[in-house]
């Protein structure tokens, strides 16, 4: 997994199913080792017909799949499936087994001890973000989200270098899918798999993937091009209705923010505002919300705050949605440890998104 | 009444060979062997088809098949056939037990969540392994409740071995017909019904113990997860089954 070998490669690769139905046709691809790839695209245009075929699930009509240099059709299919994490949508936990021994199945399939294998479940857990007192839990006495997070442990378990997700987040509410995004996004952080990740959402698309391959009905590959190259120059009409009409507001998810930031003279609580919108901060300069009108600020007049922009980390969505969310008008930056760094304005955003098209 | 109980309570009749733990004892003897012979045919068979999902049009031949044969026409054919033997006696009462057990293991491993196969499968789970660790201990509910079922049919009907000369309890009433001794075949009738009763509580217990704490109703259960019955239990007392629903509506 050193960055430089691409481990999943597809070369012509056909999947005609038995009543002749043509799930993928003639696919050439490589996943690149060590980021996340998504696929996206309509239902039954074969994204998962694809995935299934990387651990040789679904065997392809025409063509090879070879990870880490070796075709997927050599030697005995659950031999090729211990050395690649699985993780589909509905979890697919066992429910006989308690969560421990859920994630422990693979470690215990390639014959580690039972204490061994079950330290290393624990270990997982708390990687995913799943309390101890779960362990001796059955999967119905979970919620869906708590069943998709040890679904991904159990997938870790045995620290394959691939990982493969089939819409493993689509089942549960919005809210949580978004911290399960985040969750994976600092896994990956930390672990550096190779992931392959099936949606239908381009947003969780665009927001997970290094790169984004959309497929297009009848299994064809429409664009195959890291997020912020599809939201800015769609291959053709069909990638450009399926990114949508705010693909122009999505983009600037990928512009990093040259915005200059305004000065803002903030108060304490306890000190006098001098009238219109004042931002209040804490003792540590962290802002705390907007008081308006003139006279000393108590705690309770405080209005809550926008959203912030983090100036180091930050894009110019961010920037933008500083500015639009707050209530002065005037959106907050802060720095890295979210101390106040200075004042956005919208228009300071707008200038700075045309100077970045007119140097794109 | 009292004439009803009197050969049961008479404690003559509770000593020796032909007394009635004796005969409590053969017919267990009869009932059990033919549960094995049952379970041995019936148990693979319909893993084999649940697991692989081909030939399902079998299982309902067969049980249909089975249960329309009238037992003691086969009893008495198998006899003419084999002679007066213990194997046929075995295999008349096998065939009722084929038919609940068939069912219930088909249905217990057929219904098993998907996605749980499609899971263990895709972790790199031999077919084998995934029939025994996961389908068979997920379908156990079902086929311990198919058990039960063909444990109260065999023993009901094991008194047909006394018919052909065989022990078991089926000879008092027998016995008691051929010397209008009524209160000796009430006693036959009633041992048939209490011994059923009592291995069937025996096999509730059973199944309490082996059947994963996961696959049992009751307990905390998040909002997530619903019980369902699958139609085809033949047991539907206790032998729920939770399937987590992926449908995510988790406030
Ligand atoms: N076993 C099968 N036999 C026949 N056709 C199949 C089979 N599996 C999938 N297909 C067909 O192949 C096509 C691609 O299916 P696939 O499951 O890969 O789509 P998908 O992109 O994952 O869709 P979705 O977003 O709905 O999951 C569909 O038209 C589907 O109906
Ligand atoms: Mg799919």
């Amino acid at each position: 997994m050193d960055g430089g070998i691409d481990v999943i490669e597809f070369r012509s690769v056909t999947k005609r199913f038995a009543d002749g139905t043509v799930a993928v046709d003639g696919l050439d691809l490589v996943v690149e080792s060590g980021k996340i790839t998504v696929f996206v695209g309509p239902s039954g245009c074969g994204k998962t017909t694809s995935l299934r075929m990387i651990n040789r699930m679904i065997e392809p009509t025409e063509g090879t799949i070879t990870v880490d240099g070796r075709d997927v059709m050599a030697g005995h299919p659950a031999d090729l499936r211990r050395g690649i994490g699985y993780v589909i949508q509905q979890a697919g936990l066992f429910p006989h087994k308690t969560i421990r021994d859920n994630i422990a199945t693979v470690p215990l399939l390639l014959g580690w001890s039972k204490p061994k294998a079950r330290a290393r479940a624990e270990e997982l857990m708390q990687t995913v973000g799943l309390g101890p007192e779960m362990a001796g839990r059955y999967p119905a006495q979970l919620s869906g989200g708590q069943q998709q997070r040890v679904g991904v442990a159990r997938a870790l378990a045995a620290d394959p270098p691939v990982l493969l997700m089939d819409e493993p987040f689509s089942a549960v509410d919005p809210v949580v899918r978004e911290s399960l995004q985040d969750e994976l996004l600092r896994l990956q952080g930390e672990l550096g798999k190779t992931i392959v990740f099936v949606t239908h959402d381009i947003d969780e698309a665009v927001k997970l993937g290094d790169k984004v391959a959309v497929f297009r009905t009848g299994g064809h590959l429409a664009q195959y091009a890291e997020p912020a190259e599809l939201l800015a120059r769609p291959a053709d009409d069909f990638v450009d209705g399926f990114v949508g009409r705010d693909r122009g507001y999505r983009t600037l998810g990928f512009l990093s923010d040259e915005v200059p930031l305004g000065t803002i003279t903030p108060v304490h609580v306890g000190e006098s505002a001098t009238g219109g919108w004042t931002l209040v901060v804490d003792e540590e300069d962290k802002p705390l919300g907007w008081v308006t009108g003139a006279g000393p600020v108590a705690e309770a007049d405080v209005l809550p705050g926008g959203t912030l922009h983090p100036v180091a980390s930050g894009s110019l969505r961010s920037a933008l949605d500083a500015a639009l969310s707050s209530p002065s008008g005037q959106g907050v930056a802060v720095d890295d440890e979210g101390r106040l760094a200075g004042s956005i304005s919208a228009d300071a955003v707008l200038a700075a998104l045309a100077a970045a098209r007119e140097a794109a | 009444m009292s004439l009803l109980f009197s050969y049961l309570f008479d404690a003559a009749h509770w000593s020796g060979p032909t007394g009635i733990p004796a005969r409590i004892g053969e017919h267990l003897f009869y009932s059990v062997l033919a549960l094995a012979l049952g379970a041995v045919v019936a148990v693979p068979l319909g893993a084999l088809i649940g697991h692989t999902r081909r030939g399902g049009f079998l299982v309902v031949g067969i049980a249909n098949g089975m249960r329309a044969l009238p037992e003691l026409g086969l009893l008495t054919l198998l006899v003419l056939l084999m002679g007066i033997d213990l194997l046929p006696v075995t295999i008349a009462l096998a065939v009722l037990a084929v038919p609940p057990l068939l069912a219930g293991t088909y249905s217990g491993v057929r219904n098993v969540d998907q996605g749980a196969v499609d899971a263990a499968r895709g972790m790199g789970m031999r077919e084998w392994q995934i029939l025994f660790k996961v389908e068979i201990p997920n379908a156990l509910p079902l086929i311990l409740g198919g058990l039960r079922a063909s444990a109260l049919q065999v023993i009901a009907t094991a008194a047909v071995a006394a018919y052909v000369s065989f022990g078991g309890l089926g000879r008092f009433l027998i016995d008691g017909l051929k010397s209008l001794d009524y209160s000796q075949m009430a006693a036959g009738a009633i041992l048939v019904a209490l011994l059923a009763l009592a291995v069937e509580g025996l096999l509730a217990l059973v199944q309490r113990a082996v059947v994963s704490p996961g696959l049992r109703g009751g307990g905390r259960r998040s909002p997530t997860a619903e019980i369902t019955t699958p139609d085809s239990s033949p047991d539907s007392t206790d032998t729920t089954t939770a399937t987590p629903e992926p449908a995510g509506a988790t406030p």
